[in-house]
């Protein structure tokens, strides 16, 4: 579905240096690595949202690393992406940023995105939320809200990059609850970032690590745990000791 | 802290550096304008928005382009008085303070206070939206920000410094006119005989042509410094001073060959 190859991204310095890398539909991916290691900007450029200063990007057979952003606009309708930050728009309400893909796409009655932003806010535990302002939120809240944003258009690739920066364990369980109860309607290619090892294991099907712009390891995720590579090592265990 | 340990020590480097950032500006500032210009032949850009911005940076700004315009009307009488009393030009007050607020002093100031309140903030709420990747998310939802959040603000901002500047210019002249009575003693008719026997239209074009000018340079700056902010909170405050201080140069800068070429 999604295939990167041999894809650099440099600005000063190298952020990405040769990754290749094939998500298959309907696998739930993992990306991690430590901070700046380039995760973000992986995801970026997946996305089209960021171009590769070299390689190769391939979405569903379309190769989209030339795009100009008149094209790159129909290749995005086919994601749907939660922010790091949410990237919530402050001068909507939570019913109308939840609601903006469906507007955006078009070609659908306005009673019915009412009763689809209501049904998505009931699934994330926001229902009744629609008048609020996003700025009122708490960050557990404008995460919710940036899922049901991600995922109302039901799009066949998601990508939650930090789905759970800086929430507590409980609400972290939450939002890894909610991915998967969303996940089980849509079926959808799913790439998630996260640095909490912990909490999205138990999420993913295939993992893949990022160190320094390189992925050094990528696999099952139940084989991370025999990973013989020393970063992969000591990052999947938290020790102080090693090379990081 | 080293760039200006840097100055100090080569300043010929430091001026060659900041000659290249004004230059890489400049281009980026031009380029910006040309992919407004594009983005209008068809116009497609996103009407609602269009309308939030003509009332959110037209009808809030009204309040402080009044006040201010009152008194600079005010400011013109009070400069003036000593020598219209002097000489006893009574009928030249009404003259002084037309061809002054509407050619000059009208579009300049209200220009520079709309770039403090409108231009200031637009930089700000696009900084904002970029480091919070507001901008990303648009795109990430196949909008293009050029037609949904820069057109509509650009275009807000032109029409309303026009329509704020005629406002503006109205009420400085009633207020010349109102202080005149009150400092000088002179006249509303004679105010208003000196105004209308010796300005004509031509002055209050020559002015609106600079208020089309300046409203162009506020939006595309504030726009060109507030889609550039680097480095979250910090970044946006140095977007708004960049957009500031751009928009302030830019004004005097065209005004001065604006004058030259209206004139």
């Amino acid at each position: 579905m999604i295939r990167l190859e041999k894809v650099y991204k440099t600005w000063d310095v190298p952020v990405l240096q040769g990754v290749d890398l094939h998500l298959e539909e309907g696998v739930i991916w993992g990306l991690i690595g430590p901070a700046a290691s380039g995760k973000s900007v992986l995801l970026k450029t997946v996305c089209g949202l960021e171009k590769p200063s070299r390689g190769r990007v391939v979405v569903d057979g379309s190769d989209i690393t030339h795009f100009g952003e008149s094209e790159m606009m129909s290749t995005r309708r086919k994601f749907g992406m939660l922010f790091q930050n949410n990237a919530l728009f402050d001068f909507m309400t939570v019913g109308e940023n939840v609601a903006f893909p469906l507007l955006r796409a078009g070609g659908i009655d306005e009673a019915e995105i009412e009763e689809r932003v209501a049904s998505r806010l009931k699934a994330v535990g926001l229902a009744g939320s629609e008048n609020k302002m996003a700025n009122e939120l708490s960050g557990g809240m404008r995460k919710r809200v940036g899922i049901a944003r991600a995922t109302i258009a039901t799009p066949p690739i998601v990508v939650y990059d930090e789905p759970t920066a800086g929430l507590d364990p409980v609400t972290t369980s939450k939002i890894y609850d909610l991915l998967r109860g969303i996940q089980d309607e849509s079926h959808a290619t799913v790439m998630a970032v996260s640095s909490d090892i912990v909490a999205l294991r138990p999420f993913v099907e295939r993992i893949a690590m990022i160190y320094k712009g390189r992925l050094i390891y990528e696999g099952a995720e139940s084989d991370l745990d025999d990973c013989e590579d020393p970063v992969v090592y000591q990052f999947i265990r938290g020790e102080l000791e090693g090379p990081l | 802290m080293a760039r200006y340990l840097r100055a100090v020590s080569n300043p010929i480097a430091a001026v060659g550096e900041s000659v290249i950032e004004m230059a890489t500006h400049l281009g980026a500032v031009v380029t910006l304008l040309a992919r407004v210009i594009r983005s209008l032949f068809p116009p497609r850009f996103d009407i609602p928005e269009f309308w939030r911005n003509l009332y959110k940076m037209g009808n809030q700004s009204v309040p402080i382009v009044m006040l201010t315009a009152f008194f600079v009307g005010g400011i013109m009488v009070v400069q003036s008085a000593v020598f219209v009393k002097r000489f006893q030009a009574t009928s030249l007050l009404g003259w002084g303070a037309g061809y002054s607020v509407l050619r000059e002093v009208g579009p300049i100031l209200i220009g520079l206070m709309f770039s403090g309140r409108v231009g200031s903030n637009n930089a700000a709420e696009l900084g904002t939206m970029v480091v919070t990747e507001q901008i990303d998310g648009l795109r990430a939802l196949s909008i293009d920000p050029m037609r949904y959040l820069i057109v509509p603000r650009v275009l807000a901002m032109v029409i309303m410094l026009f329509l704020l500047t005629i406002l503006g210019d109205l009420v400085a002249l009633g207020g010349a006119m109102l202080f005149g009575r009150l400092i000088i003693g002179i006249e509303f008719g004679v105010f208003y005989a000196g105004l209308v026997n010796s300005i004509g239209v031509h002055d209050l074009v020559h002015g609106l042509i600079k208020s089309l000018v300046f409203g162009l340079i506020i939006a595309i700056t504030s726009c060109h410094f507030g889609l550039n902010t680097k480095g979250g909170a910090v970044g946006v405050g140095r977007a708004v001073n960049a957009a500031v201080v751009g928009a302030a140069l830019g004004i005097v800068m065209s005004d001065y060959f604006l004058t030259y070429l209206l004139t």
